[in-house]
């Protein structure tokens, strides 16, 4: 078993021995509805903890679990044996439901319209007479319906849950899946570009997310005996749900856990103490607890503990940058015509409003050649890029890859036939150590985590980055986030390469090992298009230029004619230039 | 809650023509006169957002207070033989401007600052929640501390003018009659008129220009000496200030107790969305959109599901037009 797998089930056992030597049963109630909340905020944790789409309509699926609970043993006979797993189908469904349409939405939008799910739901059950279930009581039939006189066995029940939603969390946390949800959370786009099926994860996290909290709702209902619209939709349930996640550590599986066995308490020992004298007082104090997290500890309690514990542990200053491994010298690769053509643009156009940022290009890219782009700033080179991978969808013309048209295709679909790409600014998931940057890319074709990582290892190694797997992305030199994104490209396989000005700002030291590194890239049998607007350094490293200038080709060639070619002169230094050299 | 709002009227689907027309103008005028109000309301938050890009979920709370603050200062000016019961009830709601003003540029000044303006854009994404969840605290602590100051009871404010109403017709062969609510009426013309002034302030002055300008591009705007997290405050303290006159103006005709304004941010947000989230012109119009929704789906739906009516168009306009109907303003963040 692996030590967090122990860690958490000798947590859960800890729980419930505690739980057993307490009798007094409004102490009962609070250790059971602690980890019921904890549930909670793992629930939340995992939708939005994780890929980062906030939900402040957690409470939706929470509600919807207590009410089916309820109604199914008052209508069905149902035991909640039965109905708290029915329940967690029932959040499932929901998470699924409302993610279709959701999605669509980002950020602010996406925050406002979950709140406004479980708020229409509470008005739809108050008006359909749903004011205040009460379970009945089922004393014959205590057992088979969780009615039982020992309110202990209720907290167990509750540890029980709470141990298999963190478990649950943890495989997430450390599969392809969790992966790809915090590459959402950082960088949706560049996701997408290595190959992350990004509305396919989302739509998973949030029905797991659904079912969890769907199946705390539901257990809920069976401990509080009455359910009310305001108590299981109402903007409290979402507000906790978020507040113990967020308080304890979002994106971490022990986080939530711990916002709920501090917070839970102590509200509801100020609602018990208080709530007579000052009305209200639980709100205040989940409304001052979020200020303050916010204010003074945004990540909250385990990434600063985190935080802490590498701070002290980190003895020896970080490694010296390393430069990339000089693969034996790169054999002058041949070059001609003879080559068959793989991956085309045909007459490609994109405008936005009035600008024709890419103008009927038409380009053939060679297996195995090195071809670069280039063309002065504004000459619409990155458009072509973002046409070329998906970002964009062309206005016209086609975008052709071993005979067939990809156009239109979602980016993800396009790294995935084979088309790997880097950004002119580099987009790393700075959060992420860098070598589960390159496993993302990895996952493309390795759906295991163990296979991703050797996969990942390998391409590290060959940028040359290998000595520092295990370094965020955050603060790393120019140079190294190149050959990070490289390398993240290099490990979903792809058959072609698109470099985005890969070598813009770096030294000409540097830009002499990325030469080196691209040759050795092409060496390999790898096809790459690269984008620079500078021409020195590409003269001595591809095969062919095509120059783009003002969205349209203005000529294409090998390297010795392009740069005498007085249309690409004009363009670059101006005809007043040249009639003066001439 | 809204509901007090409309009129008594018979239920039931089967009504005759001028029975269904009489009820249909009465809706329309009763959505007319809310949805001025709300057009106010919805001024007030899409402010917020055009200056600072930020949703601020505490927006419904501080129309609270300025209901709560109207509410006492009624108490008080009524007592001045000079107002009386008539003119006071509209001066109380114009009273709970400035004092929710300095409200929330407090607020502003203490907390939201520290999460949003230039300091959050290094965040990055970090900021961008940040600052939801930061005023969804805020919310959280402003509605139970109202609950603590003003009690859970409903309270509205009593005037003579909620329950007169001028008598329109008989129109349609002596059947069709209509009353249109004088207090709501002048409710609607001040929030109408508060919008005017709003507008001439953000079109003819160097403060309009400035968050103008601090709301265009605020590293642009601190170049040409402009100060923008003073142009933040103002206008976050301006936004709630412009929703609590509404939140005053609507004291009148509805009853309210602390948690009032978790109803109204949907509310409010529908209209902002609608409008384009943004656009000041844009944002009446989605307000007064909202009023009339809001009163013709009584035609059609029990009172209950009125609020639950509008969370549903809320989301159609979320999820099918997040730049809104009028097509204005479409930047997102």
């Amino acid at each position: 078993m692996r030590r967090e797998t122990v860690l958490i089930i000798g947590f859960g056992l800890a729980y419930a021995a505690f739980a057993a030597l307490v009798t007094h049963s409004y102490y009962q109630l609070i250790l059971t509805v602690v980890p019921i909340w904890a549930v909670m905020g793992l629930a939340w944790n995992l939708l939005s903890g994780y890929s980062g789409f906030v939900s402040f309509g957690h409470a939706a699926f929470f509600g919807l679990g207590a009410y089916f609970v309820a109604l199914a043993q008052i209508g069905w006979n149902l035991s909640p044996w039965l109905g708290i797993p029915a329940a967690g189908v029932v959040g499932a469904l929901a998470g699924l439901i409302v993610g279709i349409p959701t999605f669509r939405l980002r950020g602010h939008y996406f925050a406002l319209a979950m709140l406004a799910y479980p708020l229409a739901l509470m008005y739809v059950f108050e008006w359909l007479g749903y004011q205040e279930l009460t379970l009945p009581m089922r004393r014959d039939a205590a057992l088979q319906f969780m009615q039982f006189e020992d309110h202990r066995i209720y907290t167990w029940l509750a540890a029980g849950l709470m141990v298999l939603a963190m478990l649950l969390t943890g495989r997430v946390e450390r599969s392809r899946f969790g992966l790809s949800l915090i590459a959402i959370k950082e960088d949706e786009a560049a996701a997408e570009a290595a190959g992350v099926r990004t509305l396919h994860w989302k739509l998973l996290a949030i029905t797991l997310s659904g079912a969890m909290a769907g199946v705390a709702g539901g257990l809920y209902a069976v401990v509080l005996l009455v359910v009310t619209p305001p108590a299981v939709f109402g903007m409290l349930v979402s507000a906790q749900a978020l507040i113990v996640a967020m308080f304890g550590g979002a994106a971490t599986v022990w986080g939530p856990v711990l916002g709920a066995l501090v917070l839970v308490p102590l509200s509801e020992f100020l609602h018990a103490q208080l709530a007579d004298k000052i009305p209200g007082i639980q709100g205040v104090v989940y409304g001052l607890a979020i200020i303050a997290v916010i204010l003074l500890a945004p990540e909250g309690v385990v990434w600063k503990w985190r935080a802490y514990r590498r701070k002290r542990a980190r003895a020896a200053p970080a490694p010296a940058a390393a430069s990339p491994v000089s693969p034996a010298a790169a054999a002058q690769r041949a070059s001609g015509p003879e080559r068959p053509v793989i991956f085309e643009a045909r007459q490609l156009s994109k405008s936005f409003g009035g600008l024709k940022a890419v103008r009927d290009v038409t380009l053939q890219v060679r297996q195995g050649e090195i071809l670069g782009i280039i063309g002065p700033n504004g000459a619409g080179k990155t458009t072509l890029f973002n046409l070329l991978n998906g970002f964009l969808r062309p206005d016209g013309g086609e975008v052709v890859l071993d005979g067939r048209s990809i156009a239109g295709s979602a980016p993800d679909r396009v790294c995935a036939a084979g088309i790997g790409r880097t950004f002119q600014v580099a987009r790393p998931f700075r959060r992420m150590s860098m070598l589960d940057n390159v496993m993302i890319g990895a996952f493309l074709h390795e759906p295991s985590a163990a296979a991703a990582r050797a996969v990942a290892l390998d391409a590290l190694a060959q940028v040359g980055l290998a000595e520092h797997a295990q370094r965020l992305a955050d603060g790393l030199t120019n140079k190294q986030l190149r050959l990070l994104e490289i390398a993240r490209a290099l490990a979903g396989k792809p058959r072609i390469l698109l470099l985005d000005e890969t070598m813009a700002g770096l030294t000409g030291a540097e830009v002499e090992e990325l030469i080196t590194l691209i040759r050795a890239l092409a060496a390999s049998g790898l096809t790459i298009v690269i984008i620079e607007h500078t021409m020195q350094a590409m003269v001595r490293l591809v095969d062919r230029f095509v120059v783009l200038d003002d969205g349209a080709v203005l000529a294409e060639g090998e390297p010795a004619r392009i740069t005498q070619d007085p249309a690409v002169i004009d363009a670059y230094l101006g005809r007043k230039w040249r009639m003066a050299n001439a | 809650m809204c509901a007090v709002l409309a009129f008594e009227r018979a239920p039931g689907l089967i009504m005759d023509l001028p029975q269904f027309l009489e009820n249909f103008l009465q809706a329309l005028t009763a959505g007319l006169l809310t949805g001025a109000i709300y057009g106010l309301v919805c001024v007030g938050l899409s402010l917020i957002f055009g200056v600072m890009r930020v949703i601020n979920f505490a927006h419904g709370d501080f129309m609270m207070l300025g209901m709560y603050v109207a509410f006492y200062a009624f108490g008080m000016l009524a007592a001045v033989p000079l107002f009386g019961e008539w003119l006071s009830p509209y001066l109380a709601a114009l009273f709970a401007g400035p004092v929710i003003f300095v409200a929330g540029m407090l607020v502003h000044k203490l907390l939201v600052s520290r999460v949003t303006g230039m300091r959050a854009s290094a965040l990055a994404s970090e900021g961008h929640y940040a600052q939801l969840i930061l005023t969804l605290g805020i919310a959280l602590v402003l509605q139970n501390g109202a609950l603590y100051l003003f009690g859970s009871a409903p309270v509205s404010i009593q005037t003579p003018l909620a329950s007169t109403a001028w008598l329109v017709g008989p129109l349609h062969g002596e059947r069709v009659e209509i009353f249109v609510n004088q207090g709501q009426s002048i409710a609607a013309l001040i929030a109408l008129a508060v919008v005017l002034v709003f507008v001439a302030v953000m079109n003819r002055t160097r403060l309009g220009k400035a968050l103008r300008a601090a709301a265009d591009n605020p590293v642009a705007a601190v170049y040409m000496g402009i100060d923008v997290a003073r142009a933040h405050r103002l206008a976050f303290g301006l936004g709630v200030a412009i929703t609590a006159i509404g939140g005053g103006l609507l004291a009148s005709s509805i009853s309210f107790q602390p948690y009032v304004g978790l109803e109204y941010v949907i509310v409010m947000y529908a209209g902002v969305v609608l409008g384009g989230l943004g656009s000041v012109p844009g944002a009446f119009l989605g307000g007064l959109t909202i009023g009339l929704v809001q009163q013709l789906s009584t035609l059609f739906l029990p009172n209950q599901l009125q609020n639950a009516a509008i969370f549903v168009m809320f989301l159609v306009i979320v999820l099918l037009r997040p730049q809104g109907l009028f097509g204005t303003a479409a930047r997102r963040t």
